[in-house]
């Protein structure tokens, strides 16, 4: 009963926080979870779509999506530490050695 | 103004106040419990249309352990304050401009093409019984269920090999 | 033998001096100047053979053949190949530049065996005859030639061995580059007179649609009254190229400047032969001029105009060269009026004992120049302060050097047109021919015959008569045999040339009249005749009363300098048309060059390659500040083109 609409544009807005959370935070693992929140939107397109067509498929790709990001999260927090190990800091700036 | 609709409406409100609340807040930990919120409300929203195992799912897994490693990470690093300097000064306003662009377009492109027409479907509920997900999920998407457990197996394999070698240097 | 293959022996006139060319080239310096000499000589001698049996074997079959060579462009229908044409035009002009060739090449010997040593390179004896072969061969090229494309090959060969040979002493002249200039000057004069023969060519072949020569007289008459203004254009610039290759008016200016080169280099090139490749050119035409009425007026008046202008300028010079140069120009006038007159027998005859007086006029000149060398080297040691050339240094040589003196009084009343010497006869044809019905350039004709006869007559008088105005002079001796027997080949061939075509016996009218088809002479007119001998006689008279009465004396000025004023001043300046060219063209176009040079090209175009290398380097230096290495930047860059991407879309 409520337009389609509404939940794509939920769906929109939280995937532009995630986008801007990203350009913004310098804390590397609030950039990571900016990335979640991106994927949750997705998320959320998937269902309501396999709501409106009536097929479980979209929400059998919501399961590997979610898979997937779990493998993501733990081997981006791996690397964290790794890094924070040999910097000391998670400041994402101060990862610049693509300019040296 | 149906029940559902308004039940949408404070979801929807819930999750985006905490969204914004995540991006905004200097305590780390606090960001991490932010979200849980938000991916909670959204968790909701997914039994709204008819997805209760994805629900839970995003409960069990989301909210249950992919934010909890978040939380390990976070006390283990500390949560520490980052200096105020900002080497990028553009960076703030830009990204601003351009995260409104990009809503305020997709928004518009909806409104004018997609339009009101399409409804969500309540009688998608019946349809929605975990049994008939995991019959989908064995047969037609075998292959792909298959490798998302390689990709677990690969993360899993990965992460120990970081942090067993780093490790190994600090004993010594 | 028969005659096929007599005929086929004639590309040995053009490979024969190129034997003898490639033969100097290489051995030339090892075997010493005699060798050298001699090689020359006789590749020249055997190409004048070769003509000698030519022309008997053409008295059997006397009109002529084409023999193919070579293949050498065939593009669709367009075909031009080197074939030799032996025909009488064509092998009279061989025999005239072979002959005289050869008698000039053993002149040489001796000439510049002194001239290097004066001059001080003693190792540059056998270039200079390695270039005189060249152009030989070019020279027999050219008028061997079956068509018009090969005709301009032996036209630019020539045209180069001129700027070679004037150039022959590039490092001296004026300012140590005066003899470069002067080549330099020949051979861009020329080649405007070559831009004329390149566009009438093209213009043949547009009309005709071939280059032979066959072809386009044959069909003259149809492309005449199909397309009048087309032949009209052909001839008209055909005329340009022959007033750059013959030195007429306007083009002439390149020839006095000429003479910095060695004299028998001034003898055979711009005194016998090449200049005369114009006059060939119109000769050989004949069949397009005579249907175009209107060029042939225009080609005889500018012969005329030339004669008269150029007689002018040779009153008041004082080089010995140079009166002979403007002569030279003065005479070619005469035998371009012929043949655009239409007389072009008599035009074929005047080249024919022109070629014999001014080479013996030239030579003996450089004979006289050598004796001035000798007397004053015996006097000063090599004193660079005489000009050895200047007339005024001279005086009284006939008895310094007595056979020089005889053959150059020879030489002079022939071109006077004294009977019954060649130059009377050949110059007689002509005045005959002008006065039945072109009465105003019988006029002019006349009256420039008078100025020739007045010249030369001031010119034997100043060097020979008198007594010696510089030590110099005074002390001068006589070249050596092998300089004075061509000398008097020659004298003795002015003598006789009349022969060829006396009145009544018009044996050299037969002989072309099978290339040039029936000529209608005027015939011997005694009216004509009286009068030219009369004027010759005048002019001689006049210039032994002027110059011969009261001997001239060292430093005075010129008597006629007094009596005529301004006109000297004008004369003795060549009427300052070097100067006015400068003026009107040479100067716009150098300031045009220098311009387009440093504005245009270094300003301009170089500043804009370069500007583009600059902003190279500015846009690369901008460009580097965007890899920061922050990761967040390069995540705002992505976010900025999917929104550019976006808005695209949505706006569609």
């Amino acid at each position: 009963m409520i337009p389609m609409i509404y939940y794509l544009g939920l769906a929109v807005v939280l995937f532009g926080l995630g986008l801007v959370g990203v350009l913004l935070r310098r804390n590397a693992l609030v950039i990571f979870m900016s990335l979640e929140l991106m994927f949750n939107a997705a998320n959320l397109v998937f269902v309501s779509f396999s709501n409106y067509y009536g097929l479980l498929d979209g929400q059998a790709l919501v399961i590997f999506v979610m898979v997937a990001a779990a493998a993501e999260v733990a081997v981006g927090l791996a690397l964290m530490v790794m890094i924070f190990r040999t910097k000391g800091s998670i400041d994402i700036d101060q990862m610049s050695k693509l300019k040296e | 103004m149906s029940a559902a609709l308004i039940v949408f409406i404070i979801l929807a409100v819930i999750a985006v106040a905490a969204a914004l609340a995540m991006l905004l807040s200097t305590n780390t930990v606090y960001s991490a419990l932010y979200l849980i919120i938000n991916f909670i409300a959204v968790g909701v929203i997914y039994l709204t249309l008819g997805a209760p195992f994805v629900a839970l799912a995003q409960i069990t897994v989301y909210a249950g352990a992919i934010m909890v490693l978040f939380l390990f990470v976070i006390m283990m690093l500390g949560a520490e304050k980052l200096s105020e300097h900002e080497p990028l000064k553009w960076q703030r306003p830009v990204a601003i401009v351009l995260g409104l662009a990009l809503i305020g377009e997709s928004v518009y492109a909806l409104v004018t093409r997609v339009g009101t027409a399409m409804i969500s479907n309540p009688a998608a509920e019946k349809l929605a019984d975990p049994k008939a997900l995991g019959t989908l999920l064995y047969s037609k998407y075998a292959l792909p269920f298959e490798v998302t457990s390689i990709i677990l197996l690969a993360a899993t394999i990965g992460v120990v090999v970081l942090t067993h070698g780093g490790k190994k240097e600090e004993k010594q | 033998m028969q005659t096929e293959t007599l005929f086929s022996l004639v590309p040995l006139v053009v490979f024969l001096p190129v034997l003898g060319l490639v033969i100097n080239l290489l051995l030339g310096r090892r075997f010493g100047e005699t060798f050298a000499g001699v090689t020359a000589s006789l590749a020249t001698g055997l190409s004048f053979v070769v003509s000698v049996i030519l022309a008997l074997a053409l008295k059997g079959s006397p009109e002529g053949v084409s023999v193919p060579f070579a293949e050498w462009i065939k593009i669709g229908t367009f075909n031009a190949s080197w074939t030799f044409r032996v025909d009488t035009l064509s092998v009279l002009m061989m025999l005239v530049v072979s002959g005289v060739g050869t008698l000039i090449h053993i002149y040489s010997i001796g000439y510049m065996h002194n001239d290097v040593r004066h001059n001080g390179d003693p190792a540059r004896f056998s270039r200079f005859f390695v270039f005189m072969n060249l152009f030989i061969a070019s020279m027999m090229v050219l008028v061997s030639a079956d068509n018009f494309l090969m005709l301009f090959v032996g036209w630019e060969g020539v045209g180069l061995c001129s700027y070679l040979l004037i150039g022959f002493w590039f490092e001296k002249g004026k300012d140590g580059i005066g003899n470069a200039l002067a080549a330099k000057k020949a051979f861009i004069a020329n080649r405007i007179g070559d831009f004329g023969l390149l566009v009438a060519m093209f213009l043949i072949f547009w009309n005709f649609g071939s280059l032979d020569f066959k072809t386009v007289f044959a069909a003259a008459p149809a492309v005449a009254s199909a397309h009048p203004t087309a032949l009209l254009l052909i001839t008209l610039f055909m005329l340009l190229g022959v007033t750059g290759k013959s030195a007429q008016l306007p083009l002439y200016v390149w020839l006095p400047d000429a003479m910095a080169g060695p004299t028998p280099v001034s003898a055979l090139i711009h005194a016998a032969t090449m200049v005369t490749a114009g006059v060939y050119l119109v000769a050989r035409s004949s069949a397009l001029y005579t249907l175009v009425p209107a060029a042939q007026t225009t080609v005889m008046w500018v012969g005329a105009a030339t004669a008269l202008f150029a007689a002018t300028i040779a009153v008041a010079q004082f080089d010995i060269k140079k009166v002979l140069a403007y002569s030279t120009i003065s005479q070619l006038g005469f035998m371009v009026a012929a043949v655009g007159m239409g007389a072009t027998v008599a035009g074929m005859f005047h080249l024919v004992t022109h070629a014999f007086f001014k080479a013996l006029l030239f030579l003996a000149a450089g004979s006289v120049i050598q004796a001035m060398e000798r007397g004053a080297h015996e006097v000063k040691g090599h004193n660079s302060e005489l000009d050895p050339q200047d007339m005024r240094n001279m005086g009284g040589l006939r008895r310094q050097i007595p056979v020089t003196f005889w053959v150059y009084l020879v030489g002079g009343l022939t071109l006077s047109g004294l009977a019954p010497l060649a130059g009377f006869f050949s110059k007689d044809e002509i005045l005959a021919a002008a006065s039945e019905g072109h009465t105003a350039v019988f006029v002019v004709l006349v009256l420039a015959a008078f100025l020739t006869a007045f010249y030369i007559g001031r010119q034997m008088v100043m060097v020979f008569f008198g007594e010696a105005r510089t030590s110099a002079a005074a002390h001068a001796s006589e070249s050596p045999k092998v300089v004075t027997l061509p000398l008097v080949i020659l004298a003795a061939l002015s003598v006789l040339g009349g022969l060829i075509n006396l009145p009544g016996l018009t044996w050299l009218e037969k002989w072309l009249g099978h290339t040039l088809g029936e000529t209608t002479s005027a015939g011997f007119l005694w009216g004509v005749a009286g009068t030219s001998l009369l004027i010759a006689l005048l002019g001689l008279g006049l210039a032994w009363l002027i110059y011969g009465r009261k001997p001239l004396v060292k430093d005075a000025p010129d008597p006629l300098q007094s009596k005529l004023g301004g006109l000297w001043k004008g004369m003795n300046n060549k009427w300052w048309v070097d100067e006015a060219y400068a003026f009107l063209f040479l100067n716009p176009f150098k300031a045009h060059a220098e311009f387009t040079a440093e504005k245009v090209d270094q300003g301009g175009i170089n500043r804009a390659g370069d500007g583009l290398g600059e902003g190279a380097i500015g846009l690369g230096k901008r460009l580097r500040t965007l890899q920061n290495g922050f990761t967040r930047s390069y995540a705002l860059w992505m976010l900025l083109g999917l929104v550019a991407i976006l808005t695209f879309m949505v706006l569609r």
